[in-house]
């Protein structure tokens, strides 16, 4: 493991519970990860994958245990986080009813991206969103082109941590190189990448450190 | 006419039967309510005279009155709680909250229910729309019974607390706004209802009114406290079984350590991906 | 905090110009409404004219509702609320973005729904002070309840039976403005001697709380467990 002693790791978790309702989804996590690392979160469906992804974002207090991102505590100062972070979940996060290049530009411009348009249009063309899509309406997308027009949406607002829950699902092998390349370029540029995946073996390639969950807590390491 | 009386024996009866939300505060609250409650039957009915216009019907406003007065009190006190919870994220505020405004509901219904009582007998008919406190009364309670509904619909705790809390301080800013409207919406009319609590109260009818509404109060004290500990107590519950799920939580993650040590042949490809 | 405002705004009327859900079926239903009120009265042209202020509040507050939840709906469908707040907006700004995007739709419902009345009610409007105090009380009335709805409309996003939960919490809270708004048309059309602009006062009132409440409150219920 590499060993960043100077700097503050970017995820910083100290025996973190998390509560989904009544049901403890992580119970005592415990992971640092230092920037620019790419790491594979794996592990069974109801693992706490997710949630954990969720906590990291910020969008999820934990009920006990302390999480620092940036060195910045989720709770007091979770809006410092948020905007800091992107997050790729199950859902799109897309508005059915705009184009392509109406989501990008609107969610670039949420996040204060300089020259919105001119950034969506390069983060579509990165994840090989071909421009005759570039107008047409999110509902008439099939789910692999929604995936990539999520990703971008992502992507244009240059977030310094990535946290991808299954991103690969739905896309198709160029969507996936093009991921793949998009995540090895972030971390080289300096940003840190959670990946919770299922394909292991693609995504094994990207990453140099691998972490399984299992009932709520991490439980092996390998770098 | 008949609320004090039942209700004085019945609260008693709980506070002797439950331990667990009682105690030598709320027992002694309780026995005085109860002699209160006595206090004011034998004003109300054995010394109070009857009124000079509304003769014995005037006895119903040493329910409806105090009824209405504490109606307000648990909304009001409801939305301070819920202040608080804002401000200092205490899930006991936020209980707090809801007994009040729970027992604010029940008597906010007894005022609209004693108010149409007196109102058959007095304007001939069970509803009057002129009636601009009564009308306002069945407005909020209508308001709270949604806050009581919001409050039911379950999930997450701290999320339950916080829209309750938005609620609860949206309505009571409601009170003067609803107040002022249904006022000046009866006044097309132009006519002047008769009220309970209008022309010059007689020195022991008075008395039995200020009585009544301090009776009523710690009443409202009792009752707000009995409901705040069972909440609090089904909320410690409900802790009791998150304990056992987060502990049963750990020792599931104890045996995955096992079960990833042992076998996994897709990290295992990983490894041997990432070695090559 | 403004501009912010104005892009959530533009999108959320964006998406109704496209997907026109409250042009073509929430419309629609205010008028079925109006025409239901005239069988409801036997259709007495006298009485429906008389009741016309109320009647048209009536109508214009239970196909809000519907507009209400439509938009609210808008970022709970996929996944756009964790995407909002992950964003740089403030809760305040989409409060007040979807605030005037709710009002503006809510207002063209009320132009064409006065439209209505005017035609099916045989209401009329008596005096270009009628009409101001019309248009001023279709405005105010609109923020209002646009304030109410975005506010309230947030607190019952992500409920099981949220359909259910915001009509019964909304209503109650707009019990004033149906009261006020009503008695200001009552004015306007002259189906009562009533001081219209003083009642407007009330519904500015309205406006006013429920604005601030939701400018400070929206914050808090955008939050998770």
């Amino acid at each position: 493991m590499r060993q960043y002693v100077y700097t503050v790791p970017v995820v910083q978790l100290r025996d973190v519970v998390a509560l989904l309702g009544r049901f403890p989804a992580l119970a005592g996590v415990d992971l640092d990860v230092d920037e620019g690392e790419v790491v594979l979160l794996q592990g069974p469906n109801g693992a706490g994958k997710t949630t954990l992804l969720r906590l990291c974002a910020g969008l999820i207090p934990p009920a006990s245990g302390e999480a620092r991102i940036f060195g910045l505590d989720v709770v007091s100062q979770a809006r410092q986080v948020r905007r800091r972070v992107g997050l790729i979940g199950h859902a799109t996060g897309l508005y059915r009813d705009l184009t392509v290049l109406e989501n990008v530009v609107f969610w670039a411009r949420a996040s204060r991206v300089d020259n919105p348009v001119d950034a969506a249009k390069a983060a579509m063309d990165r994840m090989g969103i071909e421009t005759r899509l570039a107008d047409l309406v999110v509902d008439r997308l099939s789910a692999g082109q929604r995936r990539r027009t999520s990703i971008a949406t992502m992507v244009v607002r240059r977030p310094e941590l990535w946290l991808l829950d299954e991103p690969h699902a739905g896309l198709d092998q160029s969507g996936r190189d093009k991921l793949d390349a998009l995540i090895l370029d972030a971390a080289a540029a300096g940003a840190t990448v959670l990946v919770a995946s299922h394909e292991l073996e693609r995504v094994g390639r990207l990453s140099p450190r691998e972490i399984t969950i299992a009932g709520g807590a991490v439980v092996s390491h390998v770098s | 006419m008949n609320q004090s009386p039942s209700t004085g024996p019945n609260g008693a009866a709980d506070s002797s039967d439950t331990n667990d939300t009682g105690d030598t505060g709320t027992r002694t609250l309780g026995v005085l309510c109860l002699l209160g409650f006595v206090l004011v039957l034998v004003l109300a009915f054995g010394l109070s005279e009857p009124d000079d216009e509304q003769n014995d019907l005037v006895r119903i406003m040493y329910v409806h009155v105090p009824s209405a007065i504490l109606s307000y009190t648990g909304f009001v006190v409801g939305a301070l709680a819920s202040g608080f919870y804002l401000w200092k994220k205490s899930l006991a505020a936020d209980l707090l909250a809801h007994a009040s405004i729970e027992v604010g509901v029940l008597f906010g219904v007894l005022t609209i229910i004693t108010g149409a009582i007196w109102g058959q007998p007095t304007w001939g008919t069970y509803w009057d729309w002129g009636d601009v406190r009564l009308v306002s009364m069945l407005v909020l309670v209508l308001l709270y019974v949604g806050y009581l509904a919001l409050r039911g619909v379950g999930g997450d705790v701290n999320t339950r607390a916080r829209r309750s809390a938005v609620v609860a301080i949206g309505s009571a800013a409601m009170i003067p706004i609803v107040r002022y409207s249904v006022n000046w919406w009866e006044n097309r009319t132009l006519h002047q209802q008769a009220s309970l609590t209008d022309g010059k109260l007689e020195d022991l009818t008075l008395f039995t009114l200020m009585t009544s509404i301090v009776v009523f109060l710690l009443f409202y004290a009792w009752l707000t406290t009995k409901r705040f500990r069972l909440g609090w107590l089904e909320h410690q519950v409900t802790e009791l079984g998150l304990d056992e799920a987060i502990a049963q939580r750990r020792a599931e993650a104890r045996t995955g350590v096992d079960a990833a040590v042992g076998k996994s042949p897709h990290s295992d490809t990983v490894r041997e991906g990432r070695e090559a | 905090m403004f501009r912010d405002a104005l892009l959530i705004a533009e999108k959320d009327l964006r998406i109704e110009a496209r997907s026109r859900v409250v042009f073509s079926q929430v419309l629609p239903f205010a008028i079925l409404a109006l025409v239901l009120f005239a069988f409801a009265l036997n259709a007495d042209r006298p009485v429906l004219r008389d009741f016309t202020p109320g009647l048209f509040w009536v109508a214009v507050l239970f196909a809000g509702l519907l507009a209400i939840q439509r938009t609210t709906n808008l970022e709970h469908d996929d996944g756009t609320n964790d995407a909002l707040r992950l964003s740089a907006i403030e809760p305040a700004s989409i409060f007040l973005g979807k605030m005037m995007a709710i009002s503006v739709q809510l207002l063209a419902l009320e132009v064409l729904l006065i439209i209505g009345v005017l035609v099916f009610y045989g209401a009329a409007i008596e005096s270009v002070a009628g009409g101001a105090l019309l248009a001023v009380t279709s405005v105010v009335s609109s923020v209002g309840v646009a304030a109410a709805g975005t506010l309230y409309g947030a607190l019952t996003a992500g409920i099981r039976g949220r359909e259910t939960l915001l009509p019964i919490l909304l209503l109650p809270v707009l019990a004033p403005v149906l009261i006020s708004a009503t008695r200001s048309f009552d004015d306007a059309f002259g189906s009562a001697a009533v001081n219209g602009w003083a009642w407007l006062a009330l519904l500015g009132l309205f406006a006013v709380v429920y604005l601030t409440f939701g400018l400070l409150a929206y914050g808090i219920l955008l939050e998770e467990s």
